[in-house]
């Protein structure tokens, strides 16, 4: 009776034992979902950026047709920003996530001009339609902060996991397809939108 | 015998599992706590003392009515310091440390006011944004709170800024709420129909295992004249079914006021005074 509950307790012990190998076993491909969906958040903010930018630039437009250089900046930026997607399956790859990373920061500073020469047009600044379209912005603008917040945290555990114990022994078997995430490097423009002030 | 011996290794099994699980938790969420954030000690969180407590009564009727109305957790905080953050970084780590609203709508509004800073922020969960959406909550910081706090009346900025968000939000929930509900009109026939079934199965399913296992001549799960019983005794494996009671559902534990585990983007509006 004894020795029957005695191997049923081994039995038990293995069975623990084997679960926490599991925990390690799943945390890789959990990790890199999880960065994947955080990108796919960041890549929505600079979408729903994107889409804001007709308006607003129609909106200016309406009262400062003159500034043409500072508008066609803008929807050539845009244009060009709206090209440059990152797949998934690239965002191991740093030279991809920095010539993304420099056509969104060309499409803030051509946004950043457009703020500053509708300070001249009163008319303009009083629009209500600018300003829902400037609070838009914004927000926009934070929710990108956050999203690339929650990308950078998502990406560096992923690269601490497979960099650590245990883990990384999956890493280097049965994960090894797996590479470590290219993070944002914090550019000049990176860390501040353009200023929106009211 | 053997079978208390079993169990015992499993109750250590799964405390291992606890332990494990808290440990991963608290690596997880330990870096996030950069700055000092205020506990969550009801629906309005004063720490920065500018709200009289007959306003703070007031204010804290409005919230509780909008949560019992529509499951909108709506808090009101006000800080002594930014430490430093700008106050989008800060009402977003407040918010997420907060988990305010419901975890799978993320039906959570943070309403920050940072006196010194002279910074105030309409903070809204990820499932309110289409509601109270940037445009609308810098509608009413401009409107209805900023002109009040640039003349020192901060209970009142505060009141009529609770006041604006609750409108937005109930308004619009007004729109819904019969859509919804025609929603879940074709909805439950289905349910009614299958839900049964399911808990007919169910019930042979474990009639049978407790038939084969009386056969089998194990101990506990049959009375004395070898019919199966329904209710498991102490000692069944079936306990570990009951292990959900752990997790509370809503919004609250025990009597405080906590969140319930939302969480937010980056959405709403910032102004300054």
């Amino acid at each position: 009776m004894a020795s029957t509950s005695r191997l049923r307790t081994l039995i038990a012990i293995i069975c623990v034992g084997f679960s926490v190998a599991a925990c390690g076993y799943n945390t890789i491909p959990t990790l890199e979902e999880q960065a994947k969906a955080r990108w796919g958040d960041v890549q929505n903010q600079y979408q729903r950026r994107a889409d804001l930018i007709p308006n607003l630039v129609a909106t200016v437009q309406g009262y400062a047709k003159q500034e043409k250089e500072v508008l066609t900046a803008v929807i050539e930026a845009r244009a060009k920003a709206t090209q440059v997607k990152i797949d998934v399956s690239q965002l191991s790859d740093p030279d991809k996530l920095k010539q993304f990373q420099d056509a969104q920061n060309q499409l803030s500073g051509a946004l950043g001009r457009l703020l500053a020469i509708s300070e001249n047009y009163p008319d303009l600044k009083s629009n209500a339609n600018f300003l829902a379209l400037q609070s838009q912005l914004e927000g926009t603008e934070n929710r990108i902060a956050v999203a690339r917040r929650d990308y950078i945290e998502a990406v560096r555990t992923f690269n601490t996991a497979l960099r650590t114990f245990p883990t990384l022994i999956w890493a280097k078997t049965v994960f090894s397809g797996s590479k470590p995430m290219a993070e944002f490097t914090a550019g000049e423009n990176a860390q501040s939108p353009p200023q929106v002030k009211f | 015998m053997v079978r208390s011996g079993l169990l015992s290794a499993r109750a250590n099994g799964s405390c291992w599992c606890r332990c494990a699980a808290i440990l991963v938790f608290s690596l997880a969420v330990g870096p996030a706590h950069a700055v000092d954030l205020p506990a969550l000690t009801g629906r309005v969180v004063d720490q920065a003392n500018v709200i009289p407590a007959a306003n703070r009564s007031a204010i804290e009727g409005k919230l509780q009515e909008l949560e019992d109305k529509s499951g909108i957790q709506l808090v009101v905080a006000t800080v002594t310091s930014l430490q430093g953050n700008d106050i989008e970084t800060f009402a977003n780590q407040l918010f997420r440390h907060w988990k305010l609203g419901e975890a799978n709508k993320n039906n959570g509004v943070l309403l920050l006011v940072a006196p010194k800073e002279r910074k105030v922020r309409i903070e809204v969960g990820y499932g309110l944004e289409g509601t109270l959406t940037d445009a609308l909550s810098n509608v009413i910081i401009t409107g209805a709170i900023v002109p009040r706090f640039k003349t020192n009346d901060y209970a009142g900025g505060i009141e009529r800024g609770v006041d604006g968000i609750i409108s937005v939000l109930t308004t619009d929930a007004a729109e819904w709420q019969p859509r919804a509900r025609l929603r879940t009109d074709d909805g439950p026939t289905v349910v009614r129909q299958v839900v049964p079934l399911l808990l007919l199965g169910l019930l042979i399913f474990i009639f049978r295992y407790m038939v084969g296992h009386a056969r089998g001549g194990r101990g506990g799960w049959v009375g004395r004249g070898g019919r199966p019983m329904f209710i498991p005794v102490g000692g069944s494996p079936w306990r570990g079914g009951s292990s959900g009671s752990d997790w509370s559902g809503g919004g609250f534990s025990g009597g405080g006021f906590a969140g319930g585990g939302g969480s937010s983007g980056g959405g709403g509006a910032s102004g300054s005074w």
